[in-house]
C-alpha cells in the first residue's frame, strides 16, 4: 500500500474534472487521479456546441438563456442555479478561447453560433444561435484545450487509478470532513491511499446501466456510486435523458447540431412528424419531447424498416458542403457504422441513453449536500456525476459542456481555497479497509455468476422497462429485475485473478455501481407519479406541480460492516432506499405549461 | 480451457454453455491475438478463439466476446467503442487500426474461414496483451509545448481570427492522441527516442494557429536530432490515421517552415 498527501484530489480527468484542475492546480497542491487517460474522457464524444448569450451573429441574452433552461428542464431546475450558468457562459466560452479552444469564426473572426433544441429568443419565440462549436467536434476540443492547459499548468495527474472510496473522519470541532479517497492502480493492483483536505468528483455519467446508450464502457458512474456507499444522497436520479438521434440499433450519437443546421426528422410516410409535436420550432424541440415523439410514432406504426423501429433524420437537402464542413464526424460514423451516407439517403435513428440529469446533489459551488441543507465540508462534484441542479428533469443540448466548463470552474476554486483554509485533519484508522475488502473478495471469488452475463441482464431490463416510457409496471419489474442480479452479483466470479492490469476485476467493481445506480433510478422513478421532463409515465401523463415540485433525495442504507457482502455494497436486497424529497429553489419564472 | 482452437470446425460448442445465443446470421471467425501476460509468460505467443459475427459487428465486440465468455484475462483498453477516444489502437491484420472503427464485415474472407490476426501496437512496450506503456508517447507529446501560447494581456473579448486562419491548421486539430500515426512508423520502431507523427501533428495544429507566439520554440525543438528530419515519407502514418489526418502532409509543412522559417 502507498500514501500520497495533497491539498486538492480531483477524481476524473474528463471536461469538469480538469476545468477544477486548471483552477485548483494554480492555488493549491493537486492531484488528479483518472481511471482512463485524461483524452480518452467522454466529454471528447460530445459533438454539437456549448451555448452562450455572445450575440455574435444575433441578438441574444443571458436572461433568455436561462428562461429556456428552466423551461427545458421543466421547472424542476434550481433557478439560481440556472442563472449563475447561463451569466457565467460567456466567459466560460471566451476562457476557452484564450485557452486556444479552435472555434469555428464567423466572417468577421468571431466566434461562430449556431442554433440548437430548446435555445429561444425573446423566451420561445423561434430558435436563436447561441450555440459556439467547433464543427461537430466541439466537445473534442474542449477536452483537448483542457489537456493542452493541464500539460501548460503543469498538472500532476495519476493516470489508470481507479477511485473506489472517499474517506471522512471527524474533525476537532465534531464535524464530518472528507479526508481523502483510496485509489487502485490498474498497472500494479496496488492500493494507494491520497490524504488530501478537499476532494472533487468529476467522475461522469453511468449510461451503461442502459444496452442502447451513447456512452463509452467506462461510464459506470463510480464516484455517484462511491458517494452514495457513504450514505449520501443522490438527487433526480429518475430523470434520465434519451438523446432522440442515436444511430438505430447501435445508440451511437448523432448531434442535435445536424437539426440545428437543418435537419429534419421524418416518419415512414415522409411526414415532417415535429410539426404535430412542436408546432413552433418543430425538429428543434428539447430532447425529451422529440425523444417521445419519436417514440410515439414507432408505437403507433409509423416507423421505418423491416420492424418499423426506427425514424429517419433527413439531410439530403442541406448538400455535401454543409454536411462535410459542419458536420463533418456525424457523416462519418453513419458511413462507417450503418453504411448509409447521409448526403443521399436518410438516416435511421432511435433515441439513445445519454445523460443523467441527476446525481450526487451540490450547491453552486461545488459542495456535496448531506441533506437538504447541509454540506459534507471538504467534498465536492462537478460536471453529469453532480446535479446542482442545472438541468432540472430534462437537460437542453449544449448545457453539459457549459455545466463543466462553469461549475468545474467553481468546484475547482471553491475545493482550493477550502484546503487553504484547514488543517489537515487525520484519516480513519485502516483508510483503505473497504476497498481492500472489495478487492480480496472479487480476487478470491468463486461463484457461478459471470459479470457480463449479470450486466446485461441489467442493460436489457432497463432499456424494456425503464426508457422514455414507463408504467407503475414496467418499473416494477425493472426494480424486481435489479434486485434479483444484485443477489446473483453476490455470486460472481473473476477469471483474471492476477495484479497486473487486471481490468476483469474492475468490470465486476464497475457492475456493482451499476446496479445500486439502476436501483435508485428505478426506485425514485416508481415514487413519482407524474410526468416531466425526461420523466415520462403512461399512467400520469400530467406534471404535478402541487405533488411533485420538488427533487428526489435517494439514501441508500448502510451495509452492516460484518455482513460478508458488504464489500460489494450488498445489504440483502429490498428495502435499501430511503427516499426524500428537497424543494426546488425558485425566483423569477413561476412554473407555466410546457409547450414550443 | 475452451480458450484455444479446436480442431472440431464450425463447433459452435466450442462457446461457453452460458454464452449467449449465437445470433441469427452470425458467422464464426477465428481471431488470432498476440498474447503476454507479464505474471505468467516469459514470451509473446498467439493464442486463437472462435467467436460469432455478425457482419455489422466490430473487431471491438470480437474481443469483448473473448474477455467477457471465453478468456476474462485478455486485456486491452477501450471506451467510446465509436473512434473518438482513442484508447483501442491496435494492429489488426498487419495494419493499425481503432478496434472500434473496423467492421467485420470488411475482414470476412472472400472465400473460406475467416481469420483475424490482433496484436499489439509496435514500438511502445507491451505490459499485458494488447496494452502498451503510453507513457513514451505522451512524453513526445508533452515536449512540443502542446497548448497555445501568447504574451501581452488577454483580449476582454475572443482573440479574433479569420475563417481562412482558422482552416490552416483544422486538419491536426482531429488527432486524438490513439498512437496509430506514431506506431505505424518504421523509424519509430527502430529508434523510439524520434518524436513521432503524432507529436508532430500537434506541433502542426500549434505552428500553423494565427494566434499562437510559440513557432519559433516548437520548430526549434524539431529541428533536433529526433525531430522532424527523422521523417522518411513512408506514409504509413497517414495510412494508420483513424481521423484521415493528412499526417504525413502536416509533416512536411513543418520541415517546409523549418527551410524557410516561415509559415
Amino acid at each position: 500500500m502507498q500514501f500520497h498527501k495533497y491539498d486538492v484530489l480531483i477524481v476524473g480527468a474528463g471536461g469538469a474534472g480538469m476545468r477544477a484542475a486548471i483552477e485548483s492546480g494554480q492555488r493549491a497542491r493537486t492531484a488528479v487521479l483518472t481511471k482512463i487517460y485524461p483524452t480518452r474522457s467522454h466529454t471528447g464524444a460530445a459533438q454539437g456546441g456549448m451555448c452562450a448569450a455572445l450575440s455574435n451573429v444575433e441578438e441574444d441574452n443571458w436572461e433568455w438563456h436561462t428562461f429556456d433552461t428552466i423551461k427545458g428542464g421543466d421547472y424542476l431546475v434550481d433557478q439560481d442555479a440556472a442563472e449563475i450558468m447561463a451569466k457565467e457562459a460567456i466567459d466560460a466560452v471566451l476562457d476557452l478561447e484564450r485557452m486556444g479552444l479552435p472555434f469555428n469564426r464567423t466572417p468577421e473572426g468571431k466566434i461562430d453560433q449556431r442554433r440548437f433544441g430548446g435555445h429561444t429568443r425573446e423566451h420561445g419565440t423561434a430558435p436563436v444561435r447561441r450555440a459556439c462549436y467547433a464543427a461537430d467536434r466541439t466537445g473534442h476540443m474542449i477536452l483537448q484545450t483542457l489537456y493542452q492547459n493541464c500539460i501548460k499548468h503543469g498538472v500532476e495527474f495519476f493516470n489508470e487509478f481507479y477511485v473506489l472510496d472517499v474517506n471522512m473522519s471527524t474533525n476537532e470541532d465534531g464535524e464530518e470532513v472528507c479526508t481523502g479517497a483510496v485509489a487502485y492502480e490498474l498497472a500494479t493492483g496496488e492500493i494507494h491511499v491520497f490524504e488530501a483536505k478537499s476532494v472533487v468528483f468529476a467522475t461522469g455519467g453511468f449510461g451503461k446501466v442502459f444496452k442502447t446508450t451513447s456512452n463509452a464502457h467506462t461510464l459506470t458512474g463510480d464516484g455517484m456510486g462511491i458517494v452514495y456507499r457513504k450514505g449520501l444522497p443522490l438527487e433526480d436520479m429518475e430523470f434520465y435523458q434519451f438523446h432522440p438521434t442515436g444511430l438505430a440499433g447501435l445508440g451511437i450519437l448523432i448531434s442535435e447540431a445536424v437539426r440545428g443546421e437543418g435537419g429534419i426528422l421524418r416518419n415512414v410516410d415522409g411526414e415532417r412528424f415535429m410539426e404535430r409535436y412542436a408546432p413552433t420550432i418543430k425538429d428543434l424541440a428539447p430532447r425529451d419531447i422529440v425523444a417521445r415523439s419519436m417514440a410515439l410514432e414507432v408505437l403507433e406504426g409509423r416507423g421505418c424498416g423491416s420492424n418499423k423501429d426506427y425514424v429517419l433524420l433527413d439531410v439530403t437537402h442541406l448538400g455535401e458542403e454543409v454536411l462535410e464542413s459542419k458536420l463533418p464526424d456525424i457523416t462519418a460514423f453513419s458511413r462507417t457504422y450503418l453504411g448509409v451516407d447521409p448526403i443521399s439517403e436518410p438516416v435511421p435513428v432511435y433515441p439513445t441513453a445519454h445523460y443523467a440529469m441527476g446525481g450526487i446533489p451540490t450547491n453552486v459551488d461545488g459542495e456535496v449536500l448531506r441533506d437538504n441543507e447541509t454540506s459534507v465540508s471538504g467534498l465536492y462534484a462537478a460536471g453529469e456525476c453532480a446535479c446542482v441542479s442545472v438541468h432540472g428533469s430534462n437537460r437542453l443540448g449544449t448545457n453539459s459542456l457549459l455545466d463543466i466548463n462553469v461549475f468545474g470552474r467553481r468546484a475547482g476554486i471553491a475545493a482550493a481555497e477550502y484546503a487553504h483554509s484547514r488543517e489537515h485533519v487525520e484519516m480513519p484508522e485502516e483508510p483503505a479497509k473497504l476497498v481492500q475488502g472489495m478487492v480480496d473478495h472479487l480476487r478470491t471469488a468463486h461463484g457461478g455468476e459471470r459479470v457480463a452475463n449479470i450486466r446485461t441482464a441489467l442493460q436489457e431490463t432497463m432499456d424494456a422497462n425503464a426508457s422514455v416510457y414507463r408504467t407503475e409496471d414496467t418499473l416494477k419489474q425493472a426494480l424486481s429485475d435489479v434486485q434479483l442480479l444484485k443477489e446473483r452479483y453476490g455470486r460472481i466470479a473473476v477469471h483474471d485473478k492476477g495484479m497486473r492490469f487486471n481490468s476483469d476485476l474492475l468490470e465486476a467493481v464497475e457492475l456493482g455501481f451499476l446496479l445500486d445506480l439502476a436501483e435508485a433510478l428505478v426506485n425514485s422513478a416508481l415514487a413519482r407519479k407524474e410526468s416531466r421532463g425526461g420523466h415520462a409515465r403512461e399512467d400520469y401523463g400530467a406534471r404535478d406541480d402541487t405533488n411533485f415540485m420538488r427533487h428526489s433525495m435517494s439514501y441508500k442504507q448502510l451495509p452492516d460492516a460484518e455482513d460478508p457482502d458488504a464489500p460489494l455494497g450488498l445489504t440483502g436486497f429490498l428495502a435499501d432506499i430511503r427516499l426524500d424529497y428537497k424543494p426546488v429553489s425558485v425566483t423569477r419564472y413561476q412554473p407555466m405549461e410546457r409547450k414550443y | 480451457m475452451t480458450a484455444t482452437l479446436s480442431d472440431n470446425d464450425n463447433a459452435v460448442t466450442d462457446l461457453p454453455s452460458d454464452a449467449p445465443p449465437v445470433p441469427e446470421g452470425a458467422t464464426m471467425v477465428t481471431v488470432k491475438i498476440e498474447r503476454f501476460n507479464p505474471e505468467v509468460d516469459e514470451d509473446l505467443h498467439w493464442e486463437s478463439y472462435r467467436v460469432p459475427a455478425m457482419p455489422t459487428d466490430r473487431v471491438l465486440n470480437m474481443l469483448h466476446y473473448i474477455k467477457w465468455y471465453i478468456d476474462g484475462t485478455l486485456t486491452f483498453r477501450r471506451s467510446c467503442a465509436h473512434g473518438v477516444c482513442g484508447s483501442d489502437a491496435m494492429r489488426i491484420n498487419g495494419v493499425n487500426r481503432l478496434a472500434c472503427k473496423v467492421l467485420m464485415k470488411d475482414m470476412f474472407a472472400k472465400s473460406g474461414e475467416t481469420t483475424l490476426t490482433v496484436e499489439p501496437i509496435k514500438g511502445l512496450s507491451v505490459e499485458k496483451d494488447l496494452l502498451v506503456d503510453m507513457e513514451p508517447f505522451f512524453e513526445a507529446y508533452k515536449a512540443i509545448k502542446p497548448y497555445l501560447v501568447t504574451t501581452g494581456n488577454d483580449p476582454s473579448r475572443e482573440r479574433t481570427q479569420s475563417v481562412a486562419e482558422r482552416e490552416r491548421f483544422d486538419d491536426t486539430t482531429k488527432c486524438i492522441l490513439c498512437a496509430a500515426c506514431t506506431t505505424s512508423c518504421p523509424v519509430y520502431w527502430s529508434e523510439g527516442s524520434y518524436f513521432g507523427p503524432a507529436a508532430i501533428v500537434n506541433a502542426h495544429r500549434f505552428i500553423f494557429d494565427s494566434r499562437d507566439e510559440a513557432a519559433e520554440e516548437r520548430l526549434d525543438i524539431l529541428n533536433d536530432i529526433d525531430g522532424v528530419w527523422r521523417c522518411r515519407t513512408t506514409f504509413n502514418c497517414t495510412d494508420a490515421c483513424p481521423q484521415g489526418i493528412q499526417v504525413t502532409k502536416a509533416i512536411q509543412e513543418v520541415k517546409r517552415a523549418l527551410m524557410f522559417r516561415r509559415r
